[in-house]
C-alpha cells in the first residue's frame, strides 16, 4: 500500500528514509530524491528477522535502493530484548567485595505495599568475579591492579560460555586507570569486541547505576551489532551505498558502525522518536509547548516538549530497579492502554485498571476470547469505533456481545445501561489518564492553558479530545500519519551528541573561567565526535545547562543557559527563576551548588522536509464523508458524521461531535469542540466549554 | 449510599488520591533533608474537619505514617477546642511533632493546615516529614539508650508556624534553636508548606468542578465503600483465633527481649486484635506511642491487601484493644525514639504470623522487619570539620506461597533506597571493605527467604563514635509453615589491635569509641522460609549452591539435597537424584 502523496520536498534534494519496527508493523517514510516524492509503506513487523521486515518495507515503497542518500533506523530489537530477557550472557569483573553490588542495588521493593518480590540481576552470580584492586573517592590507589589476575578471569569467563564482559570498579569515575587497564588486559584474552567499561558509558559517581548501566549495555551488544550487521549486509546487497544510521533513546541518530558500541543508547529509542517527530511536526505549526500521548494496548507513552525541545532525563528507570543514567528522551509510561479491565470493586465502585487483557486475549471485541470487558470495548460498544472496520482484526466480536458483557459485569451494579456503563468506564478510564499524565508533565509548575495534546499511537487520537478537556489543555493536535510518527521521527532526527561534567561546587567558589573552558572542551569533543558521521550538517548547534540544587538538596534541577559564557550573578538568576518556577519557592537563605555542567551538541540536517502531506482532492467538506452512524455522546446517542482522514485537506473545518477515520488510527471529535486542518495537514481540535 | 451516583464517587475517589499523590511528589522533590528527598520518608492526606478522620492519603507516602496523621489532626482539633491553640484562619499551617499527640518518634513533623471554602472549614490537609534532626542527645535522634523523652530531642504542641500565610520568625527561631544542621531546615519548611499549598490548590480545583455537596456528599460514601472493601476482605479469612509473638532484642538500656504477644480474633467481617500478655514499658526508647502501633497493624493490613484503598473506613472493621500498660501505649515521659522504626516492624511481624496461619496464600514468613540504623559521628582532621554519617540498610524477605523472599529489601514500614558507597564515601572518611549478600542467611523453606546483606567498613583517620539501632539481633525472623528462621542480625567492632566487640544488647548500643583502623562489621537478617524445605525442588536447591547462596552441606542439611562436586575439569555442581529421595523420605512422609 505504498502511496505518493501529493506534496513532496522540492526535486533533487537528498532522498532519505526514515524506518521503525514497531510491535506489529514496520512503517516506512521516504522523502526526497531526484522526483522529490514522498512515500509510505507499511508491513508487518518479522520478529524472527526483523531486518526481513525491513527489506520488505523498503521493497513496498518501491525505493531504489541505490538511489537512496540516507537510511535512519528506529529498531525496538535491544528493547525487546531486554525486556524479554532474551539477553547475551555477561560476565562481571569487578573490585574485590564488591561482585553483589549488582545484585543488592539500592534495593526498595516493587510497590510500596505487598511484602513481595523478585529480582534477577542480569549477571548472575557464578558469572561475577573479583580482582584484588581499590582506588579512593578522591581517585587514589589503595590497592594496585594485576593485569594478570584480569587476564585469569576473563578467560574463566569466556570458558564459563560468556559473550560479554562488563568491567566495573568503585570510583572509576574519580580515577579511570584501573578500569582501562582492566579493559586493555581483558581485550588480549576476549574472543570478541563486545567489552564494557562502567566509566566510559557514564562517568558520574553512584556505583550500582553505573555498574548496572554498564550490564545492560553489554547484555544487548551482542543482539543489537548483529542485527545490524546483518540489515547492512543486506542493504549493500540491495545497492544501498550510504551509511545507516540508528535511532537513539536521546533522540538522535548515529552511525551504524559505531552503534553497537554504545548499544544501551538505543534501548529507549522507539518512544524516543515518536516525540521527536512530535516537536517537528509542532515546531512546524508553530507550537512549542507540547504535551505528547502515545497510547497503546497496555500502556501509554507520555513526553514534554518545552519551547519547541523535548525533554531530557539522564536518571530513567527501565524496569523494577533498571536504572540507566544516560541521556534519554523523558518519555514516562502510564500503565493503562486500550486493554486496560474495567470492574466494579467490593463496594461495587467502578474501577479501570491497572490489569489489563493485554494482546492476548485481549478486548472482548477483538473476537480472540477476551472476556474482560476492556476501554476499547468501551469505545466499540459507544460506536467510536467503527464497529464493521475494526483495524487489523479478522473476526472481532459481535455488538451484542460487548453489549452483554457491559451489561452483566459493569451496568447491573451501577443500575445503568449497557451504553451509560460503557460511557462511564471511558469517563474513569480518561480520569485517571489524565490525573498520571498531569503528574508526569504540568504537575511540574507549567500552565496547562499554554499546551497543545499531541496524539498518535493507535488509540492517542481516540481519547486526545476528552483528555485535553480533563487536563484543561486548550489544543491537541494530530498529525496526518498518527501511526508512522515513530518513522517520521527517525527521518526527521539529527545527530545528538551529550556531555556531562562533574564538578560540585559552590557558586560562590565557581570559576567563570573554568565553566568557560569545560564548555568548549565539551564543544570541540563534541565536533570531534560529530565530524566521524558521514554526513554532511547543515548547522551544528551547541546547547549548555548546569544541574544545580541548593546545598543540602539532593535532587538537581537543569538550569538552560543561554551559551558558554555565564556569570555567576546570572547562573545564580536563572537557577532562582528555574527553581521558583518548578516549586513556587525562593531561597535566598541558602547557597546553590553547580553539579554538572552539560553540552549538547546537535548535528542539524538541512530542512529540506517540505510538510508532511497534504490532502488529495479539492472538494468540499461532504465529500470526505464517509458515512453517518450513531455514536454516543454525553448520555444519548447522537447522529455523528465520519470523515475520511485522507481527503481532509487544509483549511477544512467542521465541529464536534464527528469521527475522523483513517487506516491506522480513529479521531473523535467530542460536542462542544472544532477541528480544523491546519496548513501542515494536521487536525487541530480545539476544545470548546462543555462538560467533561 | 449517598445521593451521589456510583460513577461520580469513582470520580471523586481518583480526584482526591490525585491531590494527595501531587503533595507527595511536590514534597520530596522540593525537599531538602535526604530523608524524604531520597527515602520518601513523608506522607501526605485529606482529612475531616470535624473529627481529623482520614478521608485519603498519598500512595507514594511511607507506609509507617498510614494510620498515624488522622490522629495528629484530631490532637490539634482537640487543642484549639481546649484553647491550648488559637483557633484555625486561612493560610495558617500548625506545626507538631508530640509523639503522644499521635506520632511516632519526635523526628516526624507534621504540618497541619486548615482548608477553607467559602469561609467554611472543610477539611484538613496535613503532612509528615522525617527531619534529620530535632536535638536531643544522639545526632539524627535515633539513641539506643534514653530513658526519657527530653534526652530525645525538641518536642512541640500543636502551634501555628504559619499565621495567615506567613511565618512566624519567633516561632522559627526557637525551633532553629534547638537543633543541629538548623541552616538548612528552612528548605524544608518551605517545602513541607508548598506542597500543602498544592493540595490547597487542587482540592479548591476539584471543589469548583464538582460542586461542594458532591464532593462533601462522596466522602461519607467512600468512607462506606473502603469499609466495605476491608469487610469483604476480612469475611474470606476463616472465622477463628489465631495467635502468635514476636520479641524486640531489649530497649537498649535493660538486657531483656521484649514480648509482643498478639491474639487475632476473625468474627465474620471484623477482626479484633488484642495485645493482652506483652511486656510492660520499658526504661529505654523501644516504647511505642499508641498511634504508632496501631498504624503498625493498619500498614500490615495493608501490606496483605494493597488493593483496598485507604481512608478512616478501611481501618473500622479492625478493632484494635488498647495495650494499656505494655510497653505498646507509651505515655509521658517514656522514651520513644525506637517505635517507628523498629518496634512497628515487630507489630506488623506478629501480625503476618498470626495471619499467615488463616490465610497462607496471602501472606509472607517474617521480613528482615529491621531498619538497620548504623549513624558514625566524629571529626575528620584532613577536613577539619565534625561529621554525622548514617547508614540505613534492610535485609530479606519472606518466603511466600508463590515464590522465594527478595534478597535484600527496605523495611516493612519504609520505601527508601540505601545509600551509595560512593557518596558515602565522598563525604566521610570511611572505606567499605565488602558489601555482599548475606550467604545462608535465608531461612530454608519451600519458598526459602531472601538474603540479607554483610558489610564491613573502616574508619580511615580521625577518631569517632558509633551507634546503632537495629533489632532481630537475638532472634531471627520467623519462618512459616514449617519454614525455617531466617539469619539473625549480627554486629561487631574488629578494632585494630585485633580485638573484637560486641555489643551487649546485640542490636543497640551506642558511644562506642572507633579509632583509625578499627572496622564495623554488619550482617543484616535473611527472611524467614515458607513451607517445609524438604518440598523444595531439588533443582532450585542445585542451582542456589552454584550461585554460592548455600554450601553443599547446607543444602544437605536444610533442604535434604544431596549434591556430588564438580567432576574433574568441570565447574558444575551436580544432583544425586537418589540420595537426595533417599534423605528427604522420612521429612516428606510426615507431611
Amino acid at each position: 500500500m505504498a502511496q505518493p502523496l501529493a506534496k513532496a520536498a522540492p526535486p533533487g534534494t537528498p532522498l532519505r528514509v526514515g524506518v521503525d519496527i514497531g510491535g506489529t508493523y514496520t512503517d516506512l517514510i521516504a522523502q526526497g530524491g531526484a522526483e522529490g516524492v514522498v512515500r509510505l509503506a507499511k508491513t508487518p513487523t518479522t520478529p524472527g528477522d526483523p531486518a526481513e521486515g525491513v527489506m520488505n518495507a523498503l521493497a513496498e515503497a518501491g525505493l531504489d535502493l541505490g538511489a537512496v542518500d540516507v537510511i535512519v533506523h528506529g529498531t525496538t530489537i535491544t528493547t525487546n530484548a531486554f525486556i524479554e530477557r532474551r539477553i547475551a550472557k555477561v560476565g562481571l569483573i569487578t573490585t574485590a567485595g564488591f561482585r553483589d553490588i549488582l545484585e543488592l542495588g539500592r534495593r526498595t521493593r516493587p510497590q510500596p505495599y505487598g511484602m513481595t518480590g523478585a529480582f534477577e540481576p542480569l549477571i548472575p552470580r557464578e558469572l561475577r568475579l573479583e580482582v584484588a584492586e581499590r582506588i579512593d573517592a578522591e581517585g587514589q590507589v589503595l590497592q594496585p591492579l594485576d593485569p594478570n589476575e584480569v587476564r585469569a578471569k576473563a578467560r574463566q569467563l569466556v570458558e564459563a560460555g560468556c559473550e560479554a564482559l562488563v568491567i566495573h570498579f568503585l570510583h572509576a569515575y574519580a580515577n579511570p586507570s584501573h578500569e582501562l587497564a582492566a579493559l586493555a588486559a581483558a581485550r588480549e584474552v576476549w574472543p570478541n569486541a563486545f567489552v564494557t567499561a562502567g566509566h566510559q558509558l557514564l562517568s558520574e559517581f553512584r556505583e550500582y547505576e553505573r555498574g548496572c548501566t554498564a550490564s545492560i549495555n553489554a547484555a544487548v551488544q551482542p543482539t543489537l551489532a548483529r542485527y545490524l550487521e546483518s540489515l547492512q549486509r543486506r542493504l549493500r546487497a540491495g545497492g544501498y551505498r550510504h551509511d545507516l544510521l540508528v535511532m537513539l533513546g536521546n533522540g538522535g541518530a548515529t552511525s551504524a558502525e559505531i552503534a553497537w558500541e554504545e548499544a544501551l543508547k538505543s534501548v529507549m529509542s522507539g518512544p524516543a522518536s515518536g516525540v521527536i517527530a512530535a516537536s517537528w511536526i509542532a515546531r512546524q505549526s508553530g507550537l512549542d509547548q507540547v504535551i505528547t500521548y502515545d497510547m497503546g494496548g497496555t500502556s501509554s507513552d507520555v513526553g514534554l516538549i518545552l519551547q519547541g525541545e523535548p525533554s531530557i532525563s539522564s536518571e530513567r528507570e527501565i524496569d523494577y530497579a533498571m536504572p540507566v543514567h544516560v541521556p534519554m528522551v523523558d518519555v514516562h509510561t502510564i500503565g493503562a492502554g486500550g486493554g486496560s479491565i474495567a470492574f466494579l470493586d467490593e463496594a461495587g465502585l467502578l474501577q479501570v485498571g491497572p490489569l489489563s487483557a493485554g494482546a492476548l486475549p485481549g478486548p472482548i471485541c477483538y473476537g480472540r476470547g477476551g472476556m474482560a470487558v476492556t476501554v476499547t470495548d468501551a469505545n466499540f460498544l459507544l460506536g467510536r469505533l467503527s464497529q464493521s472496520r475494526l483495524t487489523g482484526i479478522a473476526q472481532p466480536a459481535t455488538a451484542a456481545e460487548v453489549e452483554a458483557a457491559l451489561a452483566r459485569d459493569i451496568g447491573a451494579g451501577l443500575g445503568l445501561g449497557p451504553l451509560e456503563a460503557a460511557e462511564a468506564v471511558l469517563r474513569i478510564a480518561n480520569q485517571k489518564m489524565a490525573g498520571a499524565i498531569r503528574l508526569v508533565s504540568l504537575e511540574r509548575g507549567h500552565d496547562p492553558r499554554d499546551f497543545t495534546l499531541f496524539a498518535f499511537g493507535g488509540a492517542g487520537p481516540l481519547h486526545a479530545a476528552a483528555l485535553a478537556r480533563e487536563l484543561a489543555v486548550p489544543r491537541v493536535l494530530v498529525p496526518p500519519r498518527p501511526g508512522v510518527a515513530n518513522a517520521l521521527g527517525c527521518l526527521v532526527a539529527d545527530a545528538r551528541r551529550d556531555f556531562v561534567k562533574t564538578l560540585n561546587v559552590p557558586l560562590s567558589k565557581l570559576d567563570e573561567s573554568e565553566l568557560r573552558e569545560t564548555f568548549e572542551a565539551q564543544v570541540a569533543a563534541g565536533e570531534a565526535s560529530l565530524a566521524e558521521e558521514k554526513t554532511e550538517f547543515a548547522a551544528v548547534e551547541a546547547q549548555h545547562s548546569a544541574d544545580m540544587l541548593f546545598r543540602g538538596q539532593t535532587h538537581l534541577l537543569r538550569v538552560a543557559l543561554p551559551g558558554p559564557n555565564v556569570s555567576k550573578d546570572e547562573l545564580a538568576r536563572l537557577f532562582d527563576a528555574a527553581f521558583h518556577a518548578r516549586f513556587a519557592v525562593s531561597l535566598p537563605e541558602i547557597e546553590a551548588v553547580v553539579v554538572n555542567l552539560n553540552t549538547t551538541l546537535v548535528g542539524r540536517h538541512a530542512d529540506h522536509l517540505a510538510g508532511q502531506t497534504e490532502g488529495v482532492g479539492d472538494g468540499s467538506l461532504e465529500e470526505t464523508l464517509v458515512e453517518r452512524r450513531p455514536v454516543w455522546f454525553n448520555g444519548a446517542m447522537q447522529d455523528t458524521p465520519v470523515y475520511g482522514r485522507q481527503r481532509l485537506t487544509p483549511g477544512m473545518a467542521f465541529d464536534g461531535p464527528a469521527i475522523v477515520e483513517q487506516l491506522d488510527a480513529t479521531t473523535v471529535v467530542e460536542p462542544g469542540d472544532r477541528a480544523e486542518i491546519d496548513t501542515h495537514g494536521n487536525l487541530i481540535i480545539t476544545i470548546g466549554e462543555g462538560s467533561a | 449510599m449517598s445521593s451521589v451516583d456510583p460513577v461520580t464517587l469513582t470520580v471523586i475517589q481518583n480526584g482526591l488520591q490525585q491531590v494527595c499523590n501531587e503533595m507527595d511528589m511536590a514534597f520530596s522533590r522540593a525537599a531538602f533533608s535526604p530523608v524524604i528527598a531520597e527515602a520518601n520518608d513523608r506522607s501526605d492526606g485529606i482529612y475531616e474537619a470535624e473529627t481529623g478522620a482520614l478521608i485519603a492519603q498519598g500512595e507514594l507516602g511511607l507506609p509507617i505514617f498510614v494510620g498515624t496523621m488522622q490522629e495528629s489532626v484530631a490532637a490539634v482539633i482537640q487543642y484549639i477546642a481546649e484553647g491550648r491553640t488559637a483557633a484555625p484562619e486561612e493560610g495558617d499551617v500548625y506545626i507538631v511533632n508530640d509523639p503522644y499527640l499521635g506520632g511516632t518518634h519526635l523526628m516526624d513533623v507534621r504540618f497541619v493546615r486548615p482548608f477553607f471554602h467559602q469561609g467554611k472549614l472543610f477539611c484538613w490537609l496535613a503532612n509528615t516529614g522525617h527531619w534529620p534532626d530535632i536535638g536531643g542527645m544522639t545526632p539524627g535522634g535515633f539513641s539506643a539508650q534514653a530513658t526519657e523523652i527530653e534526652q530525645e530531642g525538641l518536642r512541640l504542641p500543636p502551634v501555628k508556624l504559619f499565621k495567615r500565610g506567613m511565618m512566624d520568625p519567633e516561632i522559627y527561631a526557637i525551633i532553629t534553636a534547638n537543633i543541629r544542621i538548623a541552616d538548612q531546615r528552612i528548605g524544608d519548611i518551605k517545602a513541607q508548606a508548598a506542597a500543602l499549598d498544592v493540595g490547597a490548590r487542587r482540592l479548591s480545583a476539584m471543589l469548583e468542578r464538582y460542586g461542594e455537596p458532591t464532593v462533601r456528599d462522596s466522602l461519607g460514601a467512600l468512607r462506606e465503600a473502603a469499609e466495605t472493601r476491608m469487610r469483604a476482605k476480612i469475611a474470606a479469612i476463616p472465622d477463628g483465633t489465631y495467635r502468635a509473638e514476636a520479641f524486640v532484642d531489649s530497649d537498649g538500656v535493660v538486657d531483656e527481649p521484649l514480648r509482643i504477644a498478639l491474639t487475632a480474633h476473625v468474627t465474620g467481617e471484623e477482626i479484633a486484635f488484642d495485645f493482652e500478655g506483652s511486656s510492660p514499658p520499658c526504661r529505654g526508647p523501644m516504647n511505642s506511642v499508641i498511634a504508632t502501633t496501631r498504624s503498625s497493624v493498619y500498614l500490615a493490613m495493608k501490606h496483605i491487601f494493597p488493593e483496598v484503598p485507604i481512608n478512616a473506613g478501611t481501618f473500622a472493621p479492625i478493632k484494635i484493644a488498647d495495650p494499656e500498660g505494655t510497653f505498646l501505649y507509651a505515655r509521658y515521659p517514656r522514651p520513644v525514639s525506637g517505635c517507628a522504626a523498629e518496634v512497628s516492624q515487630r507489630i506488623a511481624e506478629a501480625v503476618f504470623a498470626a495471619l499467615v496461619q488463616a490465610i497462607p496464600e496471602r501472606v509472607t514468613a517474617a521480613p528482615a522487619g529491621t531498619s538497620g540504623n548504623f549513624a558514625l559521628g566524629g571529626f575528620d582532621p584532613a577536613r577539619n570539620k565534625s561529621y554525622v554519617m548514617y547508614h540505613i540498610t534492610g535485609g530479606g524477605y519472606g518466603g511466600n506461597a508463590e515464590q522465594d523472599g527478595l534478597t535484600y529489601g527496605c523495611s516493612t514500614i519504609g520505601i527508601s533506597k540505601s545509600a551509595p558507597l560512593e557518596v558515602l564515601e565522598q563525604q566521610y572518611p570511611v572505606l567499605f571493605e565488602r558489601y555482599a549478600l548475606r550467604e545462608g542467611s535465608g531461612g530454608a523453606g519451600e519458598h526459602r527467604g531472601g538474603f540479607g546483606l554483610s558489610y564491613a567498613v573502616s574508619l580511615r583517620r580521625g577518631e569517632a563514635t558509633a551507634s546503632f539501632v537495629m533489632d532481630h539481633g537475638r532472634l531471627g525472623p520467623q519462618g512459616a509453615l514449617g519454614g525455617e528462621d531466617g539469619a539473625p542480625n549480627q554486629v561487631r567492632i574488629e578494632k585494630a589491635d585485633g580485638t573484637i566487640y560486641r555489643p551487649d544488647h546485640l542490636s543497640k548500643d551506642q558511644g562506642i569509641r572507633i579509632a583509625e583502623g578499627d572496622r564495623v562489621v554488619i550482617d543484616t537478617p535473611g527472611g524467614g522460609g515458607y513451607g517445609n524445605p524438604v518440598l523444595r525442588a531439588p533443582e532450585e536447591v542445585l542451582r542456589d549452591v552454584a550461585r554460592g547462596y548455600y554450601t553443599m552441606e547446607q543444602a544437605k542439611e536444610l533442604f535434604g539435597v544431596v549434591l556430588l562436586p564438580p567432576a574433574a575439569g568441570e565447574t558444575a555442581y551436580r544432583l544425586d537424584r537418589q540420595a537426595t529421595e533417599a534423605l528427604r523420605r522420612p521429612g516428606l512422609a510426615a507431611q
